[in-house]
């Protein structure tokens, strides 16, 4: 199936500081990307710069192609077309996402008007539809609400049912579940992968939670310092990480089973964009690192299973941690 | 809704009655009606008199009832300079200083709230940067420089309006002039700044991801969001129609509220100068009121909850 969503050398930089350094990322129609990586690496950065949502202090190079259709530095009218109409984005706090002066039911009719032109009653009773689709309860009665009379997880309901409005083919969901507690996470993400299959949409989904990315993704790419450290298919990549970066994120995890053992947390921290180190921005933190990689960056380069992977020092290919997989989604 | 309501009108009354207790006795503590009125060569019995006749040799707590008193039936007394009725000569300087301060709000508001708008959507651009300098300059020049300055141009090096007086309409454009520079700045200040904030707000983001038109963006999504602020400051510009023309009135000669207040106050002439009070805590009050009214409309957070 071709790709929907093409991202060749994409690069950001705020001020003339690079944050995000020539990333290519592809989307296949109707497929669940996962986007993991340390606070800062650049995952919401790559979604905004896409859709075109940066302040205008930020300078964005490189090519992000929808179909025959050029999004970076594109005109403000195609990309408005684009926005909620073929990609819909929803973001992590969702308390302060919706418009706090304006009626949860009106912020629906909105986005229903602008994609497919329905108006008055067709507009209600659509919305209507969509907020029970995803679970608000009593909707009819709750349409003129104000958004603080609702709770974090509805909040992101209605976010959700705001970004169905458009039928897009696409729905980035950047950490749609940090701010909410476990249970709640729990039903939004059953909820996304459920709307995914009923509405055939693809989704990016950004987080930090691997598990969250297992239950929900097919395909993961992890993002380290403004850069695609490594990229494959979910399976593969939490059963054998292979960029040491890789590795750290599943040992930090909680095992929900078993025996209660240390975090191992990555050491160091995430470099500041400012003064990015020398050679592979990991190495610092990394426990394989060479001479090279403190000289050198490696590319991220196809491997022989198919995954892609940018160390020169990777971990071996196969059998060393089968644990990995069964930790994340039990 | 109700009880919103008569919890701020409560509040309203009891403020009036504050402003009103603070002047009865700031005016009385600090110098005596009779003395300045008559002169320092009067003899001590037609001092004693005209104390007698203003029932000025009664205790304060008396002479407090009494004005509470009449205030209540409606009179507001009678001017010790000429005997007319105390709200007859308020009332009649009103229209003029309304007609320097009325277009002088309209000027803040269709120059300071736009160019504050603009210059937040267009920040760091060199209109921006114009519209920060041109703002701070225009609310801390104080207004009786600005007047001078104003009347140093306008008056003198160009002889196009009169440097003061009350007459036509043209005597009337230096002086709303002045009054309006410094609400220009502070409203283009603080439109910017609320605007500002609100843009940077992630439900500015989740619209435009949603992929409304900017426009509508700023008008229908930004906007009503900064408006709270924007009242709140109009709000109390609204409240200063009537007391906001003082110096202005002073510096221009312009027969308004303004002017009559600083007469009656180094005459010590208590009734008016308390009618004057009045008329303006009343205004002030009103105005707060329905900058409090508007929060809930504008907000829905702030309706139905108890004023703090
Ligand atoms: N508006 C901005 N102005 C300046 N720098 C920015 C801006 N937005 C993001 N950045 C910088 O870009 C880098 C990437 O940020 P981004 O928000 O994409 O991180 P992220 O991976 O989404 O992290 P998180 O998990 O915390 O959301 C960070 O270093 C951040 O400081
Ligand atoms: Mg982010």
């Amino acid at each position: 199936m071709g790709n929907l969503v093409e991202i060749r050398n994409l690069s950001v930089s705020f001020d003339g500081v690079p944050v995000l350094h020539s990333v290519d990322l592809q989307v296949a129609q109707g497929e669940a990307l996962g986007l993991v990586g340390e606070s800062g690496c650049g995952k919401s950065v790559t979604w905004l710069a896409a859709l075109g949502l940066l302040p205008s202090k930020a300078t964005i190079t490189g090519s992000v192609t929808l179909g025959q259709t050029e999004l970076v530095n594109a005109p403000r009218p195609a990309l408005e077309n684009v926005r909620g109409g073929r990609i819909a984005m929803i973001f992590q706090d969702p308390s302060s996402a919706l418009n706090p002066v304006i009626q949860v039911g009106r912020q629906m009719t909105e986005a229903l008007k602008l994609h497919r032109g329905l108006r008055g009653n067709a507009a209600r009773t659509e919305a209507l539809r969509l907020m029970d689709l995803v679970g608000i309860p009593d909707a009819k009665g709750r349409f003129n609400l104000y958004p603080h009379e609702f709770s974090g997880g509805q909040c992101q309901r209605i976010m959700i049912a705001m970004a169905l409005a458009g039928e897009p083919d696409l729905l980035i969901a950047d950490e749609p579940t940090t701010a909410l507690d476990a249970t709640i996470q729990a039903q939004i993400l059953d909820l996304l992968a459920r709307l995914r299959e009923e509405m055939r949409m693809g989704l990016v989904f950004i987080s930090h939670d691997l598990g969250a990315v297992a239950q929900v993704c097919e395909r993961v790419s992890v993002m380290y310092a403004g850069r695609i450290v490594e990229q494959g298919p979910v399976a593969q990549l939490f059963d054998r990480p292979r960029h040491p970066y890789t590795r750290g994120l599943f040992d930090a995890i909680p095992r929900l089973d078993g025996p209660r053992t240390l975090l191992a947390p990555i050491p160091g921290t995430v470099p500041d964009p400012y003064n990015l180190p020398m050679g592979c921005a990991f190495s610092p933190r990394c426990s394989h690192a060479q001479d090279f990689c403190h000289k050198e960056r490696p590319e991220l380069l196809r491997q022989r299973d198919g995954r892609a992977l940018a160390c020169a020092y990777p971990l071996p290919e196969a059998g060393a941690h089968k644990t990995t997989m069964e930790k994340v989604t039990s | 809704m109700i009880r919103f309501i008569s919890l701020r009108l409560f509040r309203a009354a009891l403020t009036v009655l504050a402003v009103m207790t603070f002047a009865f006795v700031v005016l009385r503590m600090s110098g005596d009606p009779a003395q300045v009125l008559l002169g320092p060569d009067v003899p001590q019995n037609v001092i004693d008199d005209f104390r007698a006749d203003w029932g000025l040799d009664k205790p304060l707590w008396r002479q407090y009832l009494a004005y509470l008193g009449a205030i209540l039936t409606g009179d507001f007394g009678l001017s010790m300079r000429g005997g007319a009725p105390a709200l007859d000569l308020v009332l009649e300087r009103v229209p003029a200083t309304l007609i320097l301060t009325i277009p002088a709000l309209f000027l803040k508001l269709s120059i300071g709230i736009p160019a504050g708008i603009y210059a937040a959507l267009h920040r760091d651009s060199t209109i921006d940067r114009g519209v920060i300098v041109l703002a701070i300059l225009g609310f801390t020049v104080p207004s009786f420089v600005m007047g001078l300055v104003l009347v140093l141009i306008f008056s003198i090096q160009l002889g196009l309006l009169p440097s003061g007086g009350f007459g036509t309409w043209l005597h009337a454009i230096l002086p709303a002039l002045t009054i309006s520079v410094g609400g220009i700045g502070l409203l283009a200040r603080f439109s910017r700044s609320a605007m500002i904030e609100v843009m940077g707000q992630p439900f500015i983001r989740t619209a435009s991801a949603k992929g409304v038109k900017w426009r509508d963006v700023v008008w229908g999504h930004a906007l009503p969001n900064a408006a709270v602020p924007i009242v709140t400051i109009v709000g109390f510009m609204v409240g200063s129609l009537i007391a906001g023309a003082v110096v202005v009135e002073t510096i221009f000669s312009w027969p308004g509220i303004g002017r009559l207040l600083i007469v009656s106050v180094s005459n010590r002439d208590l009734a008016v100068v308390q009618c004057i009070l009045l008329l303006i805590a009343a205004v002030m009050v009103c105005s707060n009121l329905i900058v409090d009214l508007l929060y809930g409309w504008l907000d829905p957070r702030l309706r139905a909850q108890p004023a703090h």
